[in-house]
């Protein structure tokens, strides 16, 4: 019954030893087919587990350990709604990347197919299993074909940098998470999620706990790349091939997010809980940094991927506000925010696809006008870009106003409204990139927008109508999450199960098994005021943005020349900061660890 | 015991990444790594050890052994470690073969 649970983290795994080892003999018409058809059915089993959750939390431990009294030896996971959704939002991805592909990659497309599958697996087996070192080798396992994938084209420099900068900053993550690990079991003698809590939730606070929760946190705010351990993620995204980029921005971003959420709240809530206000402080003020350092810089590129992985960093820094306010209706929110921004950034890489493929080049400024003749994708462009925004009822804006309101109730009354400049800025670069190409507005050179190496090209082969019809369909899913009846009562049920530790305890240790009552309404979420005027106001800001980056020569000579007076060296010392060497980067996280440590050290011990 | 094998394990770390962060050649690089990670090894084992206590081979005796678990840890850190550091030297190589360096200043194709 419930070894379903095994089948998300078994069947990629077992299909990309299927497809390594038939490739070579089937046919090519049907070579695609075995990797699409193994990720479909990870999506759908992904799927019937998330239904199946809304009902009861399932508990599966591998060779049948159960645990005795109360003690775990065994190896479980533990699936609830949250979980179970990032699954399957990981599966459908890379299902999409995977029928996008089709065609796309030419070169060593077999190793392409495999590393997706096994990238799916530990992005799975992440977002279920329920035991601290096993979440670490899924972590790594994630990591290491997602390294593989990001330098696919090896051939050039830039994908060389790019897959090096992020793998090592990343090995570096891992092993501070390993050593939180190591310092947790050496405290509590258990690696199960659930009986560390426990253990835990009976003491005060000592220096342990607090450099194992910094090692932890400080680990997965790598992967998650919040700033200032964010670097990677740039020269990473700009380089792995767009299908890829999909997966890497709609899902695995969210997954470092997941992991603070899950560790928070099974582990550290019970010692730190009556500390709550230090890790509150912390994580909002790293994610406000985050949203709007990331968006200032998304509105500095030119290279697309380069810009909407900025857009990326920005929108990780919105959902770790959700998760920082460490409350129901703002996880709810974050989930949301996951969900919907998934589909679309997804959606907007897959669009740079099949701009690669059309136009052979994804600079903006060489690109401007030329998107004419791809008036489709340029209405999914503009499309996505106000779904990104958080406009009133489209893509994020249920996750938006959730966020908001929580916001407001913990009388952070400034928060909705500087999330909303960080959206509106980075909406807004996208935006100015989308009128530009797609509609041959504004100049043709910009002295802000430096000029960045060109992208690999690929095969002609990759059929167009196919390619739409993929991107077409993620960013309309993505768009259309904030309309979904009963989405918002569902997120914010599973958000008050995902913070209930009592209830995990009893599940996974004792078996209790606690089931939810019928479903919540079937409604659509109907906003407060307040959250469709920020909403409003993010468009407006993301119009104005945009305006501003394709027709500022227009604004008279003095204000011009007072802005550039004020702006011009904080920009160029910014960019000054994003070397693309990794030394600086693993420096930037060594400070970002210890300054996060040392704040808390001094707020969290009693 | 004494708290000398976790001060080690915390110097090997923090000297690896003082490695990581100064290096100026990716095979250096790549072997600081390994460094950090050597630290992690001493600080499983140091969290298992007990004095007196024999190998963790369970016979019908009741001799005290030391944590079986820690060492099923390492021996997968050092399994995942092994991955991570050839794909980083493969890397290097094919930085190498592009560039004609292995000097991640050399290599910084993208920046800003």
């Amino acid at each position: 019954m419930s070894t379903i649970l095994a089948f998300p983290v078994a069947l990629p795994l077992a299909g990309a030893a299927f497809v390594a080892f038939t490739d070579g003999w089937l046919p090519d018409r049907v070579k695609e087919l075995p990797a699409i058809a193994i990720a479909a059915a990870t999506t759908v089993i992904s799927t019937i587990i998330l239904v199946r959750t809304e009902r009861m939390t399932l508990v599966h431990w591998f060779g049948g350990w159960e645990p005795r009294h109360g003690l775990a030896l065994g190896i479980g996971f533990v699936a609830e709604p949250l979980g179970a959704g990032m699954a399957t939002l990981a599966a459908a991805l890379v299902t999409a990347s995977l029928v996008f592909s089709w065609r796309y990659m030419t070169e060593a497309p077999r190793l392409y197919r495999v590393l997706m599958l096994v990238f799916l697996a530990g992005m799975s087996g992440f977002a279920l299993s329920g035991d601290l070192f096993n979440m670490f080798v899924w972590f790594e396992l994630m990591g290491v074909a997602a390294y593989a994938l990001a330098g696919y084209a090896v051939e050039r420099l830039g994908p060389i940098q790019g897959a090096l900068n992020f793998a090592i900053t990343n090995t570096v993550a891992a092993l501070f998470i390993l050593f939180g690990i190591a310092l947790l079991y050496g405290a509590t003698g258990a690696l199960n999620l659930a009986q560390i809590g426990r253990t835990l939730g009976g003491h005060s606070v000592d220096g342990l706990v607090v450099v194992a929760f910094t090692l932890l946190i400080a680990g997965l705010l790598v992967k998650s790349a919040a700033v200032p351990f964010h670097f990677w993620l740039a020269d990473a995204y700009a380089v792995a091939p767009a299908p890829v980029c999909a997966v890497f921005a709609g899902a695995m971003s969210e997954v470092g997010l997941f992991g603070i959420a899950r560790l928070y709240w099974t582990v550290f809530d019970g010692p730190i809980g009556p500390h709550v206000g230090a890790v509150r402080d912390v994580l909002l003020a790293v994610g406000i940094a985050t949203a709007i350092v990331a968006a200032v810089m998304a509105f500095l590129q030119r290279h697309l991927k380069r810009l909407l992985a900025y857009t990326v960093i920005s929108h990780v820094g919105i959902a770790l506000c959700g998760i920082a306010l460490l409350d129901a209706t703002a996880l709810g929110g974050a989930a949301n925010l996951v969900l919907s921004h998934g589909f679309i950034k997804a959606g907007l890489f897959l669009a740079c696809g099949v701009l690669l493929r059309e136009f052979r080049g994804l600079d903006e400024l060489a690109l401007r006008g030329r998107g004419r003749a791809l008036p489709l994708l340029g209405a999914l462009w503009l499309l996505a870009a106000v779904g990104l925004v958080g406009f009133p009822y489209v893509g994020s804006f249920l996750g938006h106003s959730l966020v908001d309101d929580a916001a407001i109730e913990h009388a952070h009354r400034w928060l909705p409204a500087t999330l909303m400049v960080a959206t509106g800025v980075s909406g807004g670069a996208i935006l100015r990139a989308g009128a530009r190409i797609f509609l041959g507005w504004g100049p043709r050179d910009d002295p802000l927008l430096r000029e960045e190496p060109p992208e690999e090209v690929p095969e002609e082969t990759a059929s167009m109508p196919a390619m739409l019809a993929i991107t077409t369909g993620v960013i309309a899913i993505g768009v259309g999450f904030s309309l979904i009846p009963g989405l918002e009562d569902r997120s914010e049920h599973a958000a008050d199960r995902f913070r209930d530790q009592h209830t995990y305890v009893d599940r996974t240790l004792f078996g209790k098994v606690r089931t939810y009552g019928p479903s919540a309404p079937v409604v659509i979420h109907r906003a407060t005021p307040a959250s469709i005027g920020y909403g409003l106001g993010a468009g407006l800001i993301a119009a104005a943005t945009a305006g501003f980056g394709l027709y500022r020569r227009r604004l008279p000579a003095g204000t011009r020349q007072a802005g550039r007076r004020w702006l011009e060296p904080s920009v160029d010392g910014l960019r000054a900061l994003h070397t693309g060497v990794v030394g600086d980067y693993v420096m930037w996280i060594t400070v970002g660890t210890a300054v996060i440590g040392g704040i808390w050290a001094l707020t969290l011990v009693s | 015991m004494s708290y000398l094998p976790y001060a080690l394990a915390g110097w090997i770390f923090v000297v690896g990444l003082y490695g990581v962060v100064s290096s100026r050649n990716l095979i250096h690089l790549a072997v600081c790594l390994t460094v950090m990670q050597s630290g992690t090894y001493v600080l499983l084992l140091a969290i298992g050890y007990k004095n007196g206590a024999a190998a963790p081979i369970f016979r019908p005796s009741h001799h005290p052994a030391v944590d079986p678990v820690v060492q099923a840890l390492t021996l997968t850190d050092i399994v995942v470690s092994v991955t991570v550091v050839a794909l980083i030297l493969a890397l290097a190589l094919a930085a190498h073969k592009e560039s004609g360096s292995v000097n991640p200043e050399e290599i910084a194709d993208f920046s800003g």
